[in-house]
């Protein structure tokens, strides 16, 4: 486990500095930020200025060292627009983010175990075909739009639910809906194909040979087998939780990093899109080595150092 | 169809190969599928329209009519162009979707196409070379794989100014890894096989067996999850455009149509629900037919396969 876990980290590491230096080359893929920072009627000495004090006439590697330096310590600058710590807006914009993806992620992987479970039981016959389609139908659908069409429906017209807002529990149903566009339908065909496999495994035909019942064989035997897909595809849709997140964002002003990201590029805020794209960064490789862990706790097969990943 | 240039070229089977000889067997399967042939009407309807309209259609789609402005739809006084009503400004939102669905169509089946050569020819490189090309290229997908697309193409298109370009770079960009991955499992798996191993042991050169003896096997696959790349790479695109950093006026397409409906949503559905449509019922189709091609390409590649490609988590 301990070998593991350093190897994992070690990786890790490296994807972290692979996105330390995505950040930085954000902030240097337009030369200067002065023509961001200031007015465009800066004269020229003013943007020398500018440069000058933010160590931006110093030479490129010299200018990623500080970065780095600024970046060990956590220092991304403050943000322009909030004049505080760049991580800090990053990082108190989290929770919200985190608790909603959170409850989507595991709605959708509670209706993923149940559609796909009973299209398996169906194969290739009426309920398959219709829990193929409607998965395949909902995987179409926009995420944006979907949450539009909803407020329009549920909140314009039958007004049962509230426009946008975070306080009350009405309000987290829609961004919740619409965050769970995009997992459920993968999952779903995930469940559904692990689901095949355990079925025809051997130790399952067996339990049917003895008598055990449809429902009992699928909670008790299959899905066991079936955890390890479902549990890798949900951890590999973390990152997509950003996604839906800077939409509900937008389209709810629910609270969370994504609001805080779109304001960051209405108001030509930076360093707080660096922090972001560094927090966000982090918390997938975290979730990652979590699911890595899960991984092994189910499926004793798995030998954890053993080996390379990818 | 394909998005893949030159896979025609690529078709060729080799002598090792027993696969069925493609492309008759295709379309004969498509016949016999009815939502695969709906779904590939409907591309091909598209592309059609997006290709043969524009030209005619453009000055009419933009022209601006306040006393028009927000028409209901579903009425023909106006004219057949106001038949699906009108947005804000009074453009006929018919016309509009046509200019529309020449803009998504571009930018998507640019994008994929743009991702899916690259990203087979890096991932052919990676898994027969192996060794340190093969470490960087992985470690490069992995930390693509930690930054969420969205953010890094906002954070990207709001650095470059948003336009067709940098929005279809930018989509390529986040999906090469895709294929890289793809391309690269099945290299690992046919460069042990024997018609390669006697390639090499006749004198051809790594590059020319990438060339002839693995890409033309890995083109199929690489066909199919194109295919189901061009769908969510339509509904990423829609979304940039939504959010404002995708195209620009004067160009069009669905996902900004839906943005400009957004302030009247209350009081005119339509201008924000019927791009949606569009959107939903062309990514709808893309699925089917992707659905449809992979199970339709399936059995061959099964029997195609002595060993399968060793199953990393990712692979799931």
């Amino acid at each position: 486990m301990w070998t593991f876990l350093r190897r994992r980290l070690l990786t890790s590491g490296i994807s972290l500095v692979g996105v330390v230096v995505v950040v930085f080359f954000l902030a240097r893929i337009t030369g200067s930020p002065a023509s961001l920072y200031l007015p465009e009627s800066a004269t020229q000495e003013q943007i020398d200025q500018f440069n000058r004090l933010n160590g931006l006439d110093d030479p490129v590697l010299v200018q990623f060292w500080n970065f780095l330096v600024g970046a060990v310590r956590l220092d991304f600058g403050d943000s322009i627009w909030q004049r505080r710590p760049a991580l800090e807006v990053a990082l108190s914009a989290m929770p919200p983010t985190l608790s909603l993806a959170g409850i989507a992620l595991a709605l959708s992987i509670v209706i993923a175990l149940v559609a796909g479970s009973v299209a398996a039981l169906f194969r290739f016959r009426g309920p398959d075909r219709v829990i193929s389609v409607t998965t395949l139908t909902i995987s179409s659908i926009p995420d944006f739009w979907f949450a539009l069409v909803g407020i329009l429906v549920l909140a314009v017209n039958l007004r049962v639910l509230p426009t946008s807002g975070y306080a009350t529990p009405e309000a987290w149903i829609l961004p919740t809906a619409t965050l769970m566009l995009a997992p459920v339908g993968v999952l779903t065909q995930v469940v559904r194909g692990a689901m095949i496999d355990a079925l025809g495994a051997g130790f399952v035909q067996n339990a049917r040979a003895r008598g055990y019942g449809r429902v009992r064989l699928v909670a008790r035997h299959a899905l066991r087998n079936a955890a390890l897909p479902i549990v890798s595809v949900a951890g590999d849709r973390a990152a997509g939780m950003v996604n839906g997140s800077i939409i509900v964002g937008s389209v709810f002003a629910f609270p969370g990093i994504g609001t805080v990201i779109l304001g960051a590029v209405l108001n030509r805020d930076f360093s707080v899109i660096q922090a972001s794209v560094f927090v966000v960064g982090v918390g997938v490789i975290l979730v990652n080595i979590v699911v890595d862990a899960v991984y092994a706790l189910i499926d004793p097969r798995v030998r954890l150092g053993a080996g390379r990943s990818s | 169809m394909s998005s893949v240039p030159a896979a025609s070229e690529l078709e060729v089977v080799p002598a090792a190969d027993p696969r069925p000889t493609g492309g008759r067997l295709t379309v004969h399967r498509l016949l016999r599928s009815p939502s695969a042939l709906l779904s590939a009407s409907w591309l091909a309807f598209l592309v059609v329209v997006a290709v043969a309209l524009p030209p005619f259609v453009e000055t009419a789609a933009n022209r601006q009519d306040l006393s028009l402005r927000l028409l209901p739809p579903f009425s023909l006084d106006e004219g057949f162009a106001f038949v699906l009503g009108a947005d804000s400004l009074g453009r006929p939102e018919l016309l509009q979707l046509v200019m529309g669905t020449r803009s998504s169509l571009l930018v998507a089946v640019t994008a994929v196409a743009a991702a899916a050569v690259v990203g087979m020819a890096l991932g052919l490189v990676s898994g027969y070379f192996g060794g340190w090309v093969d470490e960087i290229l992985m470690r490069i997908a992995d930390v693509m794989h930690t930054i969420p697309s969205l953010l890094l193409a906002l954070a990207v298109l709001y650095v470059l100014q948003p336009s067709v370009g940098n929005l279809v770079i930018v989509l390529a960009v986040t999906r090469v890894p895709v294929y890289l991955r793809t391309a690269r499992a099945e290299a690992l798996a046919l460069r042990e096989r024997v018609f390669v191993e006697s390639s090499r042991a006749v004198g051809a050169r790594d590059w020319r067996i990438i060339r002839t003896d693995l890409a033309p096997l890995v083109v199929p696959t690489i066909r199919t999850v194109a295919m189901l790349e061009l769908a969510s790479v339509l509904l990423a695109a829609a979304g940039l455009s939504f959010l404002g950093i995708g195209l620009q006026r004067p160009d069009v397409d669905w996902g900004m149509m839906v943005a400009d409906g957004r302030a009247y949503l209350a009081s005119a559905w339509w201008v924000t629900v019927l791009p949606g449509v569009a959107i939903v019922l062309t990514a709808l189709a893309a699925n089917l037919l992707s659905n449809w091609l992979r199970a339709a390409e399936d059995p061959a590649q099964a029997a195609r396969f002595v060993r399968r490609p060793r199953g990393g988590r990712r692979a799931a």
